[in-house]
C-alpha cells in the first residue's frame, strides 16, 4: 500500500500561503509541491521567505493563511508521529552539549521509533574520526555536520535543511553535496533553501526561486534556462561608436539589419543568452547590483 | 542496493511503535546527569554555596537559643537543607532551561519526536540526585559539626521522606515556570535569584523565624519554603525547638497541604505559561 499511495501523494504541498511579522509581509502567497524522493531547492536572496517557509513545513512557526501538507499532515497541528517521520536541520544551530559526538547522536536515535544505526550516521556525516570528541570541542563546521547527523539519525522520509551549507569552505560544502545526494538515493525527500545558485543547480531536482515572499519562477534548472533565455541580447558598437544593446526575441533579424546597415561587418557584435545566473539576479531584481 | 533499503525502512515503519515518556525520561535524566556532572564550575558551585552559607550563618550566630534548648547554628542547618532543595530545583532549572531555549536547544528538541513529558521527567531526575546529594552534604556538616542528631525513628525519616519530595517537585515546577520569564539568557540569572533571595529572607532561612514581623512571615508562608525549613526543623530538631514555630508546633498537616498545593499549582503554571520557543523566535 505505502508503494501505490507513495508515488501519488506528495511530500510536500503548499498552497496560497501567507505570513506577515507586524507590518513586514515574509510571505506573500506561496505553492510549492514537492513529489516523494525529490530533492527540492527553495532559492533566493536573504529576506526572501524562504526560512520562514520551511520553518512553517517544520511546524516551527505559524502561519496567517494557507493550506501546507508535510505526508499528508500539517505540520502546524500534527504530533509526534510526524516529527518522527521528518528530519530537520535548523539554520543557526544550538548551543552544544557536554557530551560527545557519539552520545549526543545515540541518544538522539532513542527518539525516533526506527532510527539509522548512529554509528553509520556519524560516518555519513564524516565525523567517524571525532566520533569520541566533545561537542564544545568541533569547529562550526563539523558542528553543523552533527546538525545534519541529528536530522537524518530517525531515518527521515522527509529531510528540512534551511541553510545547510552556510559558513562551509568549498571543500566541506562538496562533501556535503555528496551526502544530500546519496541521501535522496536512498529515496529521501529533500527540501533545502540556499541562496547559493551553485548549490541550487547542483542539489536540486527542481528549484523555485522565491523573491518578496513569492515564487518568481519554478522548474528544473534546464527548465528554467530555457524559459527565460528566449530573448537574447544583441551588443554592438553603432555609428557614432558607443556601445548599443538590444534584448530581441528575434536575433537573427536584428544581426541581419544591423548587418545590412553597417554594409559588411558589425563592429563588437556580440550575442549572448542569459546564464542561470543572470536569470536568477533578473528574477530577483538584483540585475543592477552586477 | 539502495532500494532494497528505502523498501526495508519504510515496510518496518508502521511496525516500529514511538518509543514511550517514562522510558526517554529515564534516558534523558541519564543524560542531564552526565552533563551537569561533567560541567565542573556548575557542579563546585550548586554544591558548595549552601555549604559555605550553612558555615558563615552557623559561625556568625551560634548562641544558646533561650528556652529551645539549641544552638542558633543549629537552626541554619535544617534551614539550609531547604534552602539547597529550592536551589537545586528552583534556581538551577529556573535558569539552565532559560538559557536552553535561549540557545536552541529546546528547539531541536521539540522538532523531534520525543514527548514533552520526557524532558521534565529528566529534569526530575537532576534534580532528585542533586538534590539529594546537597542535602546529604549539609546534613553531614550539620552533624560532624554543628551536633545535629539525626532522628532515629522510622517515621521521623518517613516525614523527612515526603517534605523532600513535595517540596523538590513543588521547587521544581516553579523553576520550570519561571524559566519562562526572562527574555533572554543574559538576565535568567537575575529574574530567578531575586525572588529565591527574598524568599530565603522571609521564610526562616538567613534569619530566624522569631525575629521576622509576622506580616514578612505571613508573605513566606505562601511560597513552599516556609514550610520546607519549618518541617525539616521538626525532624532534625529536637522538640523543645518548637516553642520558636509561629503556632508553637511544627504543622505537619498545612506542611503537606501547602506543599502538594504548589505541586499542582506548578505543575498547572508550566502546563499554562511553558515555551519551548525564544521570544524572538515570536
Amino acid at each position: 500500500m505505502d508503494a501505490t499511495t507513495g508515488d501519488t501523494e506528495a511530500a510536500v504541498e503548499v498552497r496560497g500561503l501567507r505570513k506577515r511579522y507586524g507590518d513586514v509581509t515574509a510571505v506573500d502567497g506561496i505553492d510549492l509541491r514537492v513529489g516523494r524522493g525529490e530533492v527540492f531547492g527553495l532559492l533566493g536572496p536573504n529576506g526572501a521567505g524562504k526560512s520562514t517557509t520551511v520553518e512553517i513545513l517544520q511546524g516551527h512557526r505559524t502561519r496567517d493563511a494557507g493550506d501546507v501538507r508535510v505526508l499528508g499532515s500539517d505540520p502546524g497541528s500534527a504530533g509526534r508521529e510526524l516529527r518522527a517521520r521528518i528530519g530537520i536541520v535548523w539554520q543557526d544551530e544550538s548551543a552544544p552539549a557536554e557530551l560527545t559526538v557519539d552520545e549526543t547522536v545515540r541518544h538522539f536515535a532513542r527518539y525516533y521509533p526506527s532510527p539509522r544505526d548512529p554509528g553509520e550516521v556519524i560516518g555519513l556525516v564524516g565525523l567517524g574520526e571525532k566520533s569520541g570528541a566533545r561537542v564544545k570541542s568541533l569547529s562550526g563546521g563539523q558542528r553543523r555536520r552533527l546538525d545534519v547527523a541529528l536530522g537524518i539519525v530517525g531515518g527521515p522520509e522527509v529531510l528540512l535543511l534551511d541553510e545547510p551549507t552556510t559558513g562551509f569552505d568549498p571543500a566541506a560544502r562538496r562533501q556535503f553535496w555528496e551526502l544530500v545526494a546519496a541521501l535522496a538515493d536512498e529515496g529521501t525527500t529533500i527540501v533545502l533553501t540556499t541562496h547559493y545558485l551553485e548549490e541550487a543547480e547542483a542539489l536540486a531536482d527542481r528549484l523555485a526561486v522565491i523573491t518578496a515572499g513569492r515564487v518568481a519562477a519554478e522548474g528544473s534548472p534546464a527548465e528554467l534556462r530555457r524559459l527565460h533565455s528566449s530573448l537574447a541580447t544583441v551588443e554592438w558598437t553603432g555609428h557614432d561608436g558607443r556601445a548599443h544593446s538590444e534584448r530581441t526575441g528575434t536575433p537573427t533579424r536584428t544581426v541581419a539589419e544591423l548587418s545590412a546597415s553597417f554594409d559588411g561587418e558589425i563592429p563588437g557584435l556580440r550575442i549572448s543568452r542569459p546564464t542561470l545566473e543572470d536569470i536568477y539576479l533578473g528574477l530577483t531584481g538584483q540585475e543592477s547590483a552586477r | 542496493m539502495t532500494t532494497t533499503r528505502t523498501e526495508t525502512r519504510t515496510a518496518s515503519r508502521p511496525a516500529a511503535a514511538l518509543p514511550g515518556a517514562w522510558r526517554l525520561g529515564l534516558a534523558r535524566g541519564a543524560l542531564e546527569l552526565r552533563q551537569f556532572f561533567r560541567e565542573r564550575d556548575q557542579v563546585i558551585f550548586t554544591f558548595s554555596f549552601p555549604v559555605l552559607f550553612l558555615f558563615l550563618f552557623a559561625s556568625i550566630f551560634s548562641d544558646d537559643v533561650q528556652g529551645a534548648d539549641i544552638t542558633a547554628s543549629q537552626l541554619y542547618v535544617p534551614a539550609m537543607i531547604a534552602a539547597g532543595i529550592m536551589s537545586t530545583s528552583f534556581q538551577s532549572l529556573g535558569i539552565s532551561i532559560a538559557m536552553e531555549r535561549d540557545q536552541n536547544v529546546l528547539r531541536r528538541l521539540r522538532g523531534t519526536p520525543m514527548p514533552p513529558a520526557a524532558y521534565f521527567l529528566g529534569k526530575l531526575w537532576l534534580v532528585l540526585v542533586t538534590g539529594l546529594l546537597e542535602t546529604v552534604l549539609l546534613l553531614t556538616v550539620g552533624v560532624a559539626v554543628y551536633d545535629i542528631e539525626l532522628p532515629g525513628g522510622a517515621a521521623d525519616w518517613l516525614t523527612f521522606g515526603w517534605i523532600f519530595v513535595l517540596g523538590l517537585t513543588g521547587c521544581a515546577l516553579l523553576g520550570i515556570a519561571i524559566s519562562s520569564v526572562p527574555k533572554s539568557a543574559q538576565s535568567a540569572t537575575s529574574v530567578v535569584i531575586l525572588p529565591f533571595l527574598v524568599l530565603q529572607f522571609i521564610s526562616g532561612v538567613y534569619i530566624a523565624i522569631d525575629t521576622i514581623p509576622d506580616w514578612m512571615l505571613n508573605i513566606g508562608a505562601l511560597f513552599p519554603l516556609k514550610w520546607m525549613c519549618q518541617g525539616l526543623r521538626g525532624v532534625f530538631l529536637p522538640e523543645s525547638a518548637r516553642i520558636l514555630e509561629q503556632t508553637g508546633s511544627w504543622e505537619y498537616g498545612r506542611i503537606a497541604l501547602v506543599l502538594a498545593a504548589w505541586c499542582v499549582g506548578g505543575l498547572l503554571l508550566c502546563l499554562l505559561t511553558f515555551r519551548w520557543k525564544s521570544r524572538r523566535d515570536g
